[in-house]
């Protein structure tokens, strides 16, 4: 009796779900916007993934309930690429045999890189919150491919152009030959050699955790630098711009986001003054931003994740595109996504013809009276 | 000529720091053969000694001068309390022990103190008040050679002189050459080996812990981990110039300092590391026992 229970049910509970899908197919070939959502949601990177879709969800609601894009409901399909770019390749070809014209994604460099070619055939257009490798947008191989985060070269382009704003004309770079420090003094060198108003007067490693500096500092200041890009941390920065000052240098001293710490300004105390460093936009006081963080507690209950910001503005960016489009026409929301400004927790924000979010990154910081200020 | 200067200069500064803690180690090798590897952190707990002395001594006003010569004293009174309680917890139970074993301990000790000061202080770095200040005199050099770097260059010589007169001419300098010379011996002709011992630990820590304040008011920060490079550096300057030689010792840290600074200024920055330890490397090659140390006589 029981049994013949159960197996009802069972096949009452299957119909159903079969109804539901063909329905579900049903209405989205007929009037839904399929949204793509790529990322790792499982494995050791699950942590960068999972906000992203968070905030999808959490925009894709509120678009729905006044009445979705273009008269259409969004309609959101996850894939999970585990962050490895040979899975990547699999969901991205998933994505577009399931009629997806737009994805935000994907969350890793390396997958996205994978994933884009397949996506660049299939013309679809491709958003990722968090994918920060220069090339993804600089060589230019994929016009299908935007982001809401700054690339890793983008402090570097900050400083430097800074620096020319500034008008100084001889840079000396100098870093702390470690990854972080090294890899940005390699982009601010790349850029000053780029650009016909500035030259590097050097270029050197110092050795981090050393007693004294002096003579590195006597070798910029024979190099006739009028500015120094020093890429590394503040315990170096603080030695550094503390004997140039001893020194009596007045060398401009601009840094990354490793010395706007308050910690530099604690140790170097009085020679901090008038020190520029790059740090992340900051984004508190937009109020989107505070809107968008409250619905994910009042969603979720908790504080959200990484690349939070980032995907919810791609999301609305990518939406608002389309909306201004009027179609998901690969064409028409290319020129709207590069034309048109939205609204974003990360500001208004719009892509230039790289891809890269124009106004998203790094703002210059100077210290004033012992605080870094934002430079305007 | 002006820029040659100016990295002489900085290279006297750079050695004479590391001159200032080789002196430990080399006392301490002369005595018993030991490389103190926890010398660096003696030097560590002089800087923070200081640190917390002159904090608390600005709060109420004292002049300048003053401060610098409190700190300095009770640095240097808390350091050797601290090199003499190391030599007698970690040293003294070895010392009939096999040569490897005082080492490790050494650096266990090292270990211990860095660690010890990570809980008991804090892991940020500090800044260090500026002690020293900018004489006026200096001011018409001070784009060379800044007032800092001077009191360090000073300051190493009058003691690097000093502890040569002491050892030359004192009755416990005499008791210390004897027993480096022949611990027995010296033992049966009535000299108390480990009273030497003791004090030869509480000198050393005593310069570490002057080297400490001078140095931190040079760079202006400190933080657990400064004795740790600090002394593998200052060691290296020991090596050079003969370890267990205290002109040695100086001499060793000058080179050093000067071959840095003048690889810094006229090579690149990125090479200072591979120039000093190209150096130490041809140095030992031709000249096994340093620059001024005497030939290693096998004791029996």
């Amino acid at each position: 009796m029981k049994k013949s229970i159960n197996k009802t049910m069972v096949s009452t509970i299957m119909s159903t779900l079969l109804g539901l899908t063909f329905a579900a197919t049903g209405v989205a070939n007929a009037d839904t916007l399929k949204l793509g959502v790529a990322g790792p949601h499982s494995g050791d990177l699950a942590s960068y993934g999972i906000p992203t879709t968070k905030a999808a969800k959490l925009v894709v609601k509120q678009i729905n309930s006044k009445g979705g894009v273009n008269g259409k409901q969004v309609e959101l399909v996850i894939e999970d690429d585990v962050c490895k770019p040979e899975i990547a390749t699999n969901t991205a070809t998933k994505l577009a045999s399931e009629g997806v014209k737009l994805v935000i994604g994907h969350i890793c460099s390396g997958a996205t890189k994978a994933a884009l070619p397949i996506y660049k055939n299939a013309k679809i257009i491709v958003m990722s919150p968090s994918a920060t490798s220069p090339g993804l947008t600089q060589s230019g191989d994929y016009p299908n491919f935007y982001r809401t985060i700054a690339s890793d070269d983008a402090q570097a382009a900050k400083e430097v152009e800074f620096a020319v704003s500034l008008g100084l004309k001889k840079i000396a770079v100098i870093h702390d030959k470690g990854d972080y420090g090294k890899g940005l003094a390699e982009f601010a060198k790349k850029f000053i050699e780029a650009n016909d108003k500035v030259e590097v007067a050097l270029y050197e490693g110092v050795t981090p955790g050393a007693v004294d500096y002096s003579a590195v500092v006597q070798k910029i200041k024979r190099s006739g630098a009028d500015g120094v890009i020093f890429g590394g941390y503040h315990p170096e920065a603080s030695k550094i711009v503390t004997q140039m000052r001893k020194k009596r240098m007045k060398t401009v001293f601009i840094s990354d986001d490793g010395v706007k710490d308050d910690t530099f300004i604690k140790v170097a105390g009085k020679y901090a003054e008038g020190v520029y460093a790059t740090g992340p936009q900051d984004n508190s006081k937009n109020p989107l931003s505070k809107e968008a963080i409250e619905a994910h507690k009042k969603a979720y209950n908790k504080d959200p994740g990484a690349f939070y910001e980032n995907a919810y503005a791609a999301t609305l960016a990518i939406l608002a595109a389309v909306e201004e489009a009027g179609s998901t026409d690969y064409d028409a929301v290319t020129k709207a996504l590069h034309e048109h400004e939205t609204d974003t927790p990360l500001g208004k924000i719009k892509f230039d013809e790289k891809g890269d979010a124009i106004g998203v990154g790094f703002a210059m910081y100077q210290v004033k009276d012992g605080k870094y200020v934002e430079v305007k | 000529m002006d820029y040659f200067i100016e990295l002489f200069f900085s290279g006297l500064t750079r050695g004479s720091i590391y001159a200032l803690i080789a002196l430990g180690y080399t006392m301490v090798y002369g005595i018993i053969g030991l490389i103190n590897f926890a010398h660096g952190e003696i030097y560590m707990i002089g800087a923070f000694t200081a640190y917390i002395i002159a904090s608390v001594l600005s709060i109420y006003g004292f002049p300048a001068l003053s401060i610098i010569i409190l700190a300095g004293f009770a640095a240097a009174i808390w350091a050797s309390a601290y090199g003499y309680t190391v030599e007698k917890i970690a040293y003294k139970p070895l010392r009939h022990a096999p040569r490897l074993s005082p080492l490790i301990s050494a650096i266990g000790m090292s270990i211990f103190l860095q660690n010890y000061v990570l809980l008991a202080q804090t892991s940020d770095f500090l800044a260090f008040p500026e002690l020293i200040p900018d004489f006026d005199f200096m001011e018409p050099y001070a784009d060379k050679v800044g007032s800092t770097d001077m009191v360090i260059i000073v300051t190493t010589i009058v003691v690097m002189i000093a502890l040569t007169f002491f050892i030359k001419m004192t009755r416990i300098g005499k008791a210390m050459r004897a027993t480096s010379q022949d611990r027995t011996m010296a033992r049966l002709i009535g000299i108390n080996v480990d009273k030497v011992i003791s004090v030869t630990f509480v000198i050393g820590s005593a310069l570490a812990a002057i080297g400490g304040i001078l140095i931190a008011s040079h760079i202006g920060q400190i933080n657990f981990y400064i004795g740790f490079i600090a002394g593998i550096k200052a060691f290296t300057a020991a090596v050079l110039g003969g370890i267990g030689s205290i002109p040695g010792a100086v001499l060793g840290g000058f080179v050093l300092g000067l071959t840095e600074s003048f690889a810094t200024g006229y090579v690149s920055s990125d090479y200072e590391d591979v120039f000093a330890f190209s150096l130490l490397v041809l140095i030992l090659i031709f000249k096994p026992s340093g620059l001024l140390g005497r030939e290693e006589v096998e004791k029996v």
